[in-house]
């Protein structure tokens, strides 16, 4: 990701900024074909699963139609508890995902730096990771409660572990001529790390932000499966109870923009904190 | 241009100008863990007066990077000893200001904030080290670049942006690691006129790392010749070209000769680098 390599010869010749392409408002489809593809196969898919199971005798009842989810679904936005469970599951999963972040910065930081601590805390850590945390859900019901708390513990411990190892991963992965350089100018340890580790580590932070937001709502979703009275996870179960398959869907749409949503607001972020990493991996300064 | 120099003289002795960077038997065993020891650095004595362009050739492996780090602080040496000003070297020196083979900018901060980083880590006054900064940056034509990020940057303007940073504290003492290394020959050149306009203007004490010979006779007061494992000094060649050196001169017989006596150390040695 940020592997330095030797500037070649001849980099001192390169124009230093190219003029940016003007853009118009068609893209173009010989360059970005994608952005004809995807919709092409979205009506394609969404054309074949609305007529295919008919004519091959699948029951509307196991495999509904797209177009009954989308009515469903919008009508299950002019529902209050709908809009309650909805903004349950958002808090679930958010404070779980920023507890993740901060437990899993502060711990890694510690680990990163404190050599005897990552030699004593990472085989815990490696171990750990590896048990099915999706199984541990029943017993957080038990030690939480039905309520909020279980689901939030279940969101964290499910987000903080791709963040945390990311965390660990970044703050080593700061290039020794860096490290050397402020050395040379006498610069504090912790000057070190403000100045060279840490901002080296964002772009391995972000991505763990990236896999770990999305992990805190399927989190949520878990923690609500096993026990819950609110959440969408619970709307989802009930309507399972029901045999409501198209509403189930509507649920899994709902959930799927939550998930894109919380994904391209870290996104955003990213671009905004470490604007420089696609720079970097370009030229390798 | 001239504010006082960081370095506190330990002596007001008169002699300590002859001898502004000293080294005097230094040793260095690389002792690694699990292979055998690496003697890199074998009775290495030398002096340079304030003021002097110093260079260090020798084939790779010589040690000569690590003589220089010595200098810097950055690794300790086995025995002997080396002082900066008169001041013992037992760490990195404020009065020290190195430029490295890559230019080693932080891609998230801007070209002026990135010649900062030595006023921020010494806490020196921000202002009027900005001031200088901007004229540094000027100096070495990059007026007009302050804000940009290192990216958007080409490897010869970064490296000039890594000279300014290596001066803005105003060190006694500027250590250059094979700077221009990574460039390609026009470049480098153009960065070599530019490095002695620099030194010309600054009156630093330069010792520069490089493994080109014709790039050290062409800057240098004194060209030091090292040969490897260990690396001894062979010798000490004082390079008697008039000052302010031109290009054209490299073409005179005189350059060439240096370049030649220097070469033949090399082929002796039977490593071409």
């Amino acid at each position: 990701m940020t592997t330095q390599t030797v500037v070649p010869p001849g980099a001192g010749q390169r124009q230093p900024l190219a003029a940016p392409r003007r853009r118009s408002l068609i893209p173009d489809l010989h360059e970005r074909p994608e952005f004809a593809l995807v919709p092409i196969v979205f009506v394609v898919v969404m054309a074949a699963w609305e007529f295919v199971p008919g004519w091959i005798g699948v029951d509307e009842f196991v495999l509904p139609r797209p177009s009954q989810i989308v009515k469903i679904f919008f009508n299950q936005l002019g529902e209050a508890a709908f809009w309650h469970n909805l903004w349950v599951t958002v808090q679930e999963a958010g404070v779980g995902f920023v507890i993740a972040v901060v437990v899993a910065v502060l711990i890694g930081t510690a680990v990163a730096q404190i050599t005897l601590l990552e030699r004593t805390v990472l085989p815990y850590v490696v171990a750990f990771q590896s048990v099915p945390k999706v199984a541990l859900a029943p017993m957080f019901v038990v030690w939480f409660g039905f309520g909020l708390a279980s689901k939030i513990v279940m969101a964290t411990i499910i987000a903080f572990f791709p963040i945390l190892i990311n965390v660990i991963a970044g703050l080593k992965s700061a290039d020794n001529d860096k490290i050397e350089m402020l050395t040379s100018f006498g610069a504090s340890r912790f000057q070190v790390f403000r100045m060279a580790r840490f901002p080296s580590a964002l772009p391995y932070i972000f991505a763990g932000l990236q896999s770990g937001v999305v992990f805190s709502i399927l989190g949520a979703i878990v923690g609500e499966y096993i026990g819950a009275q609110e959440g969408l996870g619970y709307q989802l179960m009930q309507a399972n109870y029901r045999f409501d398959i198209p509403a189930m869907f509507a649920v899994l749409i709902v959930l799927s923009i939550m998930g894109m949503i919380a994904h391209g607001v870290v996104k955003l972020a990213q671009r905004k904190f470490v604007f420089w990493s696609g720079d970097e991996s370009k030229r390798g300064t | 241009m001239t504010s006082a120099a960081n370095v506190v003289p330990a002596t007001t002795d008169g002699d300590l100008d002859s001898r502004w960077i000293e080294a005097s038997h230094l040793e260095k065993v690389y002792r690694p863990r699990k292979s055998a020891p690496t003697h890199a650095l074998s009775d290495v004595s030398f002096a340079a007066r304030r003021g002097e362009f110093v260079s260090i050739v020798g084939p790779s492996g010589c040690g000569k990077t690590t003589l220089l780090k010595i200098l810097a602080g950055l690794i300790p040496y086995t025995d002997g000893e080396t002082r900066i000003a008169g001041n013992r070297v037992s760490g990195p020196d404020k009065g020290v200001g190195m430029v490295f083979q890559a230019a080693t900018l932080l891609p998230w901060r801007t070209i002026l904030e990135n010649v900062m980083v030595p006023v921020e880590i010494q806490k020196l006054d921000r202002k009027s080290h900005e001031v200088r900064a901007r004229a540094l940056l000027e100096l070495v034509g990059l007026d007009g670049f302050e804000n940009k990020y290192p990216g958007e940057l080409s490897g010869g303007m970064q490296q000039r942006a890594g000279i300014c940073r290596a001066l803005v504290h105003d060190p006694a003492v500027l250590l250059l690691d094979e700077p221009f290394g990574a460039l390609d020959a026009m470049t480098r050149e153009y960065m070599n006129l530019e490095l002695l306009r620099i030194w010309q203007e600054s009156r630093k004490t330069a010792i520069l790392v490089t493994h080109s010979i014709p790039e050290a006779v062409f800057l240098s007061d004194r060209v030091i010749v090292m040969t490897p494992r260990p690396g001894r000094i062979a010798e000490i060649i004082d390079i008697d070209l008039p000052r302010p050196r031109e290009l054209r001169m490299m073409a005179s017989d005189d350059a060439g000769v240096y370049v030649e006596r220097i070469r033949a150390y090399f082929n002796s040695a039977g490593v071409i680098d």
